[in-house]
């Protein structure tokens, strides 16, 4: 008997979740501000949904209800894209280690 | 044009680079890195799809316009955005992911041909269901993401809004919801689909109204995990392995850092959700309010203490933020440096409106992050400090919390800061925090009062040093 590939989805799915909960509860206390502004960057690989549905208009009409849906969730995902990774590395620059000089 | 399979392959790997990424914020020194992997694991899953889509006519022209108009506006917000506002900021880019997921969830529904997802009125089952549920979670998303986002911000009060019948309301739309899935599912209609996107709007509305502005840091945690659900949801739709993989951690690192949010006010997380915290501000605010001594200073004071300490702790709060002090506060601390005084800084878990806010502000004011401690790493060397420095904190320090059964922050971890030897503690005036109680340690034997603008007297003080 064959196995649904939604179960194989799942599996990734639930081993993930378990993967998050240890890779998270690692994550320094003083850098939870840049844990959530990055973790909002990469959730916005959205994206892929988007351009699928973006391009999904044939070549006489590139807009339909559709891909005009699609469009509107790449500008969407692309201010979190750019945002959320460059006002992570924005706060990232800024922790420093104390001058060894003294 | 790729094959099916190359790409699911290399959605995997970008995957991967994504865990990397949370991983590498185990440590500041490994953190950039990590970001780094992040960038990179998002350029090979948008490059990905568009070789997997092999269409690079007219089509593919917008996207790359629309990538561009949405990427410059968001560089330029990340750029110019203050970091006292990175809560609204967080908040607000939360509300997007919500509703990309809500659009992308629409145009499947609208166009499931081109997904390969079965024909309009004739969507397979499975993703259907899948869709239904990432726009259910992405709606709620979206609308309880701008209305934290206005509260924060202030354009909406941050008093929490009750009315009657609440509770009762919100599981019949909960309840309603997965009655229009099933519904949908069967039917296949499409004004199903749009009423349970009306729905699930409302009720992410009607969820964060009730909740008071001293809980946003669990608010925004509780919406970055559900932003998560989000994406996971239309993954399972696009059966797509890096959205499922990102939407597992995303979750999953948002119900972690709600959860570490209730721990530090000692609430669970129902009691948050159940909202209402903060309501009697006013009342308990001029009630019990017997008058009791206060020794009060002035920054000559608070310099002499200073300068025949030893070790002297810092106990930031958000009011430092407010008044802006962080730079004058580091100027201080220089000083006494300079007079080979130790000094270290405290942070409590909830000290800034958002998890970690506190850290990122000193790490703007040029404070090595090696001199900032964790409220458990600390509490221990309070009773060996000579002067505790509290500036724009206040409940977190409060001792009724260990000794008074009665009170409502009673069993929150606090800073034991009543344990030093002397407590400067800068405020503008007696009032109480944000759980509206009186803080005991205004009126302890070793606390000295200094009522005073936190950036100003900070200033004083220093020029006194």
């Amino acid at each position: 008997m064959e196995i649904d590939p939604l179960i194989f989805r799942l599996s990734i799915f639930i081993l993930s979740i378990f993967v998050g909960y240890y890779v998270v509860w690692s994550v320094t206390p003083s850098l939870h501000t840049p844990l959530m502004s990055v973790t909002n960057a990469i959730s916005s690989v959205i994206i892929v949904g988007a351009i699928i549905a973006g391009l999904s208009g044939n070549s006489d009409s590139i807009f339909n209800t559709s891909s005009i849906f699609g469009f509107l969730a790449i500008a969407l995902a692309a201010v979190n894209i750019f945002g959320g990774f460059l006002v992570t590395q924005r706060m990232l620059a800024m922790y420093k280690k104390k001058k060894k000089d003294k | 044009m790729i094959s099916a399979n190359l790409s699911a392959i290399f959605y995997l790997i970008s995957g991967v680079l994504f865990i990397l990424a949370l991983r590498g914020l185990s440590s500041p020194e490994t953190s950039r890195q990590g970001n780094f992997f992040g960038i990179l694991g998002m350029l090979i899953a948008v490059t990905v799809t568009f070789l997997t889509t092999g269409s690079f006519s007219t089509g593919f022209v917008f996207v790359i316009v629309f990538i561009l108009v949405g990427g410059s506006i968001g560089a330029f917000i990340a750029y110019k955005i203050p970091m006292t506002a990175m809560p609204e900021l967080v908040a607000g880019f939360h509300s997007l992911v919500g509703l990309a997921a809500v659009f992308v969830a629409i145009s499947a529904f609208l166009n499931p041909i081109a997904f390969n997802l079965g024909t309009p009125g004739n969507i397979k089952l499975g993703s259907l269901i899948e869709m239904s549920i990432g726009a259910a979670v992405g709606a709620v998303t979206f609308s309880g993401s701008v209305i934290a986002f206005l509260k924060l911000q202030g354009i909406m009060s941050g008093s929490p809004i009750i009315f009657k019948g609440q509770h009762p309301l919100n599981a019949i739309i909960l309840v309603s919801i997965i009655i229009l899935i099933y519904f949908l599912c069967s039917t296949q209609s499409s004004n199903l689909f749009w009423v349970l996107l009306a729905v699930s709007f409302l009720i992410g509305f009607l969820l964060i109204i009730p909740i008071g502005g001293a809980d946003m840091p669990v608010v925004i945690s509780m919406l970055n995990s559900y932003s998560g659900w989000a994406a996971a949801g239309i993954g399972f739709t696009l059966e797509n392995t890096a959205l499922i993989i990102t939407g597992a951690l995303v979750g999953s690192s948002g119900a972690i850092l709600s959860y570490i949010m209730c721990k530090g006010m000692n609430r669970s997380f129902f009691n948050v959700i159940l909202g209402g915290f903060g309501a009697s501000d006013e009342a308990s605010n001029i009630s019990n309010k017997e008058q009791r001594p206060v020794k009060s200073g002035n920054a000559d004071d608070a310099a002499f203490l200073m300068k025949n300490a030893s070790s002297v702790i810092i106990v930031p709060g958000y009011g430092m933020a407010v008044a802006q002090a962080q730079h004058a506060l580091r100027e201080m601390v220089d000083t006494l440096k300079k007079n080979d005084i130790k000094v270290s800084y405290a942070i409590h878990p909830v000290a800034g409106r958002m998890p970690g806010h506190m850290n990122v502000l000193l790490a703007e004011a040029n404070v090595p992050y090696d001199e900032v401690y964790e409220l458990e790493e600390i509490n221990n060397d309070f009773a060996n400090a000579d002067v505790a420095f509290v500036i724009g904190a206040n409940d977190v320090t409060n001792p009724v919390a260990k000794t008074d059964p009665q009170s409502p922050i009673y069993g929150m971890p606090v800073l034991d800061v009543e344990k030093c030897k002397s407590v400067l503690f800068v405020k503008r005036s007696l009032s109480p925090g944000y759980a509206g109680i009186d803080n005991d340690l205004f009126y302890k034997e070793n606390t000295l009062m200094l009522f005073a603008d936190a950036k100003k007297m900070t200033e004083d003080i220093t020029k006194n040093l």
